[in-house]
């Protein structure tokens, strides 16, 4: 096995162009463990570990570009204040993963249960991709990950990072497993509102082959709160059942399975509970800030 | 003259001494058996099954002999001796032919330089099976028309006891059925070996393992070679916890190191372990449990099955065990307890930790608290009303004449104070919550419970067997001053018994260095280090040889600087009616040896009626769990356990604390998560993955109390405590679920599902007939099957 070393961004490109084959490594922690268990064998690697270019994070306004190589120990560092992804960051695995691990992995593995993929989809992310040949191109969440452990970028390409609108609004992500931490997703979830576009934001792991988003419950939601005055004052009342109608909806856009982690039957139920706590949640919090304000 | 002989000797018995191997196990430069090496060495690897019932109709090796880097491939044709080896009963063929029992039952084996060079050979290897029908369940193993997996049928043992009067009636009865799941010991350190052929035609086999000796009775025969040409030597071992008792890499490292003339290691990954190691036998238990209206218990009645897979490991002991414990440490008048041990198509079963008795607490531990509900009484005044003591009567009529401080346990584990009530939703850290780092919740649906579990334990091999421990001891002079040097094969697994034997010479021989000589087979057996038998065992042989020494020390004071009076030793000297006479180091021209071999008392089979004194001893624990349940997600976090822990007298209380901890940990992943889940008998998780053990994240805080009453006539009043904590957390934490939810949950582990009622009770129509055997003795001894293990205790 080779392992090539880039310095630079342009240096890994060039590489990643001139060896499609090549396989990117960042912190190797979901690769290696392909490696080990020979489910992979590639024959050259790149080690994008030393590019500065990838491992940095920009915010202009509410504009915000987290590069591929950020671990998720610098996420929740360096970005606390991203509330989704913060909490889907300190979620991941353990102290050495979260070290390791790192966004551009998350998207390169493409898993339905990537913890930070239901943030990106909540946030209508861009990936931004980026080759030698072509240069940057920026593609949908969704028209990236396109299946199971499947990605739409091309040979030559290399992740660059992710780009999305920061969100004023409550929001969380909560992911359902067997154990305390470390564990793979049995279902995940990220809720957001976006009070300025009033617009709620549901997005799903675990009970789909890619990350969902639940399009009919956020049109729901966004019209009960228009109904209610709610995007308005936030200390105006949700109407009674809402909260119920929203996660039966919520539901309604999973198709899971059964598996050796849970049953599609419980997964339903644990989708159903996690989008009434979120949205509850937001709500209370919208109307504790509204009180102090 | 050193001025240290002159201190007070530390690290003796009672002390918690600093583990011999705790530094560099911390430090991370402790050799594992994974971390063996030989300059010229091969890499072993293994063809498995990946049927659980198959006819093997052809076996194509000429691909994979061709291979780059191969220099073996070897099948069941090339096995030199015998075919069939085994713990218990020869049952286990070294690679399969003709048929595999079991998916991952190894059918051939493959040397090469490097170990990817080995498995991709193995890939090359051609097997054609013809798929038979599985027998997948243990229920359906009995039915007469099943497929028969050995020329015996599909019973492995069956255990009966019959106790007083079966039939009496009682004014309460309750009844329950009980499941609990297959569990894997999960050890760190997967299994690995290193064999080097020898000049005489021997091997030497360097490998992680709980038994040397019983290991090399098994290899053997099987490389057509005399067991002193098999030497073998303990490679670090990283865990073990019943795993490493019957063989893995053992024979098959051997045979490729004597075909290629060249050192062979074998090292499996983690999938490989999961399937190369037996596991906690799965349990189906019916019980019936009658008692007075005062709440005395007058009967039990209980049926057992468990599932031991496709060969007889030690199954036919696990269900000796489970079945004499079945009705826990209670005295009842009456019972009548049948236990089942079957064959099927699925993965083998065989020791792990609690060895049968945690299924059987699992399920008299919920007995006792439907059976407190029922009579309207407090569940713990329940269990003290009906506690064993010196002097009870078990079902099997054996006395109990050792130390029995159940009330004791209880009390401590029941009157420690509880946690504080939680802080009300918005002031706790999600992290803290049922969920931990999942963020899923901020108090919703939580529900704190309340659960209790007592349970017992015999100590050491039991019905007959004399499992002896051989140790030498040699005491000379150093640089330093004295060195006692301490031998035996008895293996060190991680709980810390090599440092148990330095704390017994030291104690013996007032001398505070001392060495431990690598465990091999140049001395006779030192048994399994498994049934918490060690600390009684080695300590045993260990203060034995000591004696020796000592008597011989006394002798020289006598004869060569002719002190008189009371001789004892302490800090370096001999002293003569209390006064230091002489320096132990001015005795020492000559060393000292004594080798001393220590048997525990003789127990007894069981008889027709399953009655006999069949245990040596026996050890009690009692837990009380709180947990915290969030009944809408079916998620649980232990908030604490209590674990009190019969001890018989602490060598160091810091490793018993230790044991309480870790085995707490084991029993509480068999309450919440662990299952090896099989898939019409393929185990479906084998990995870390999906196979899931608490992190420290899921442990709760343990608070051990330790009981000493010693135990008369052993060493130093010890019992063992390596399975006490599991024994009992698995049935105290599912009781606090129970407490909790308020539901059934009769099975471990409890899943989320079982929480928010996605999943009904497990349910049985009815109690298994028993089936029709000539009596207590396992089947395959029945057919003449050849002995495993218990020809060792012959050789002394
Ligand atoms: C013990 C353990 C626990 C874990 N727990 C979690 C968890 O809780 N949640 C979770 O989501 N994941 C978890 N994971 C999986 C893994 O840590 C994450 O998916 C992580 O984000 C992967 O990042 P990495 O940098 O290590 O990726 P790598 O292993 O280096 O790469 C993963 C894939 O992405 C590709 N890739 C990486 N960077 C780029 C790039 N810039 N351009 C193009 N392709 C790229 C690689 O070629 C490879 O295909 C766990 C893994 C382990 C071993």
């Amino acid at each position: 096995m080779e392992v090539l070393l880039p310095r630079t961004l342009e240096e890994a490109l060039a590489m990643k162009a001139s060896t499609p084959e090549a396989v990117p490594i960042a912190g190797g922690t979901d690769l290696m463990v392909e490696i080990n268990f020979d489910h992979a064998r590639p024959e050259i690697l790149i080690d994008l570990t030393r590019v500065a270019e990838l491992a940095s994070w920009r915010l202009d306004g509410d504009r915000l570009f987290v590069g591929a190589g950020m671990t998720y120990a610098r996420l929740l560092r360096e970005l606390p204040q991203m509330r989704a992804l913060a909490e889907a960051s300190r979620s991941v695995g353990s102290p050495q993963i979260r070290n390791r691990g790192t966004l551009g992995g998350n998207l390169g593995t493409a898993s339905p249960a990537g913890d930070s993929l239901p943030v990106l989809a909540a946030h209508d992310a861009e990936v931004v991709l980026i080759s030698a040949a072509r240069g940057e191109r920026s593609v949908p969440w969704d028209a990236f990950l396109v299946g199971v452990k499947r990605t739409s970028a091309r040979p030559d390409e290399l992740i660059l990072g992710a780009r999305w609108r920061a969100l004023g609004g409550p929001q969380s992500f909560s992911k359902v497993g067997t154990r305390n931490a470390m564990v793979i997703a049995v279902v995940s979830l990220c809720f957001a509102l976006d009070p300025e576009a009033r617009t709620a934001r549901v997005a799903l792991g675990s009970v789909a082959p890619t990350v969902v988003r639940a399009p009919e419950a956020e049109a729901f939601l966004a019209a009960a709160f228009e109904d209610a005055g709610v995007w308005d004052d936030p200390g105006a009342p949700v109407p009674g059942g809402t909260v119920e109608a929203f996660a039966e909806r919520v539901v309604a856009a999973t198709r899971p399975i059964d598996d050796v982690r849970g049953s599609a039957a419980y997964r339903r139920h644990a989708v159903r509970v996690l989008a009434q706590r979120a949205l509850r949640w937001a709500v209370g919090e919208r109307a504790t800030e509204a009180m102090v304000s | 003259m050193s001025t240290q002989l002159r201190e007070r000797v530390r690290g003796v018995v009672g002390e918690s001494a600093p583990r011999i191997d705790g530094v560099p196990k911390v430090k991370g430069t402790f050799a594992y058996g994974s971390d063996l090496w030989h300059e010229r060495m091969l890499w072993g690897a293994t063809l498995r099954s990946p049927h659980p019932h198959a006819r093997i109709r052809r076996i194509e090796v000429g691909d994979a002999v061709a291979a780059p880097g191969v220099h073996a491939v070897l099948t069941a044709d090339d096995v030199p001796g015998k075919k069939l080896y085994g713990l218990e009963f020869a049952d286990t063929p070294v690679l399969a032919w003709d048929r595999v029992l079991y998916a991952g039952q190894p059918v051939a084996i493959v040397a090469a330089e490097t170990p990817e060079l080995a498995r991709r050979a193995v890939a090359r290897i051609v097997v054609e099976y013809e798929v038979l029908p599985a027998v997948t369940d243990m229920e359906r193993a009995l039915d007469p028309a099943a497929p028969k997996l050995h020329e015996w049928g599909n019973v492995l043992r069956h255990v009966r006891i019959e106790h007083g009067d079966p039939d009496a009636e009682a004014e309460v009865w309750v009844e329950g059925y009980y499941e609990t799941a297959m569990q894997d010991q999960a050890p760190l350190g997967p299994e690995a070996g290193l064999a080097i052929p020898a000049e005489d035609g021997g091997v030497d086999l360097i490998v992680s393992t709980q038994w040397l000796h019983v290991d090399r009775q098994q290899i053997a025969p099987c490389l057509g070679l005399p067991e002193e040409k098999v030497r073998l030597t303990l490679a670090g071992v990283g865990g073990a916890f019943g795993s490493r008792e019957d063989l893995h890499m053992q024979i098959h490292a051997c045979l490729l190191a004597l075909y290629t003339n060249r050192p062979v290691k074998m090292s499996y990954d983690r999938r490989e372990s999961f399937l190369a190691h037996v596991h906690r036998h799965p349990s189906r238990i019916w019980m019936r449990t009658g008692a007075s209206r005062e709440g005395k218990l007058v009967n039990v009645r209980a049926r057992l099955l468990i599932d031991g897979g496709a060969f007889a490991s030690s199954s036919p002991a696990v269900i000796g065990n489970a079945t004499t414990f079945a009705a826990g440490p209670y005295e009842v008048p009456n019972a009548l307890i049948e236990g089942t041990a079957v064959y099927t198509n699925n993965p083998p079963c065989g020791a792990m930790r609690g060895f049968g008795a945690p299924q059987v607490c699992f399920a008299h531990e919920a007995q006792m608290d439907r059976l407190a509900r029922e009579l309207g009484i407090d569940p713990i005044e329940l269990r003290l009303m009906n506690a064993v003591h010196t002097g009870s009567v078990l079902p099997t009529g054996q006395v109990v004449r050792g130390s029995a401080p159940v009330r004791e346990v209880i009390e401590l584990a029941r009157s420690a104070s509880l946690p504080p009530e939680p802080e009300p939703p918005p002031m706790r850290h999600p992290m803290t919550l049922p969920g931990g780092a999942g963020n899923v919740g901020r108090g919703e649906g939580l529900r704190r419970g309340v659960g209790f579990a007592v349970g017992y334990k015999n100590i050491a091999y039991s019905e007959g067997f004399d499992d002896f421990h051989q140790a030498r001891v040699t005491l000379a002079a150093g640089p330093g001053g004295p060195v006692v040097e301490v031998h035996s094969a008895g293996v060190e697994c991680g709980q810390g018994f090599s440092t148990v034997l330095a704390q017994v010479a030291r104690t013996e021989l007032g001398v505070d260095r001392v060495t431990l000589h690598a465990a091999d087979t140049q001395l006779d057996s030192a048994g399994s280090t498994s049934a918490s038998r060690q600390t009684l065992m080695g300590g045993g042989a260990v203060q034995l040889a000591c004696a020796a020494v000592r008597q011989e020390l006394f002798d020289r004071a006598r004869s060569r600087v002719g002190v008189t009076g009371a001789l004892s030793l302490a800090d370096g000297w001999v002293l003569a009616e209390g006064v230091r006479a002489v320096e132990i180091a001015d005795l020492l021209e000559t060393p000292i040896t004594a080798t001393r071999t220590f048997h525990h008392r003789r127990t007894t089979p069981l008889d027709e009626r399953g009655q006999g004194d069949v245990h040596v001893m026996f050890a009690f624990a009692a837990q009380r769990a709180v947990v915290e349940v969030d009944v809408e997600l079916g998620l649980v976090r232990v908030v604490q356990v209590v674990s009190a822990i019969d001890a018989g007298r602490a060598i160091n209380p810091q490793a018993v604390e230790g044991q309480s901890e870790g085995g707490t940990a084991q029993g509480l992943g068999l309450a919440v998560m662990e299952e090896l889940q099989l898939r019409d008998g393929v185990i479906a998780n084998a990995s870390f993955t999906d196979y899931l053990i608490p992190t420290i994240l899921d442990m709760p805080p343990v608070r051990t109390e330790i009981v000493e009453v010693p135990e008369p006539d052993v060493p130093f009043g010890a019992k063992g405590v390596g399975e006490h904590a599991t024994i009992v957390s698995t049935a105290a934490i599912v009781a606090a679920i129970r407490d909790a939810t308020g539901r059934e949950l009769n099975r471990a582990p409890v899943r989320p599902d079982d929480v928010v009622g996605l999943r009904l009770p497990a349910s049985s129509a009815s109690w298994p007939p028993a089936p029709d055997v000539p009596g207590q003795e396992p089947l395959p001894a029945y057919h003449g099957v050849a002995r495993g293990q218990s020809a060792l205790t012959q050789s002394s």
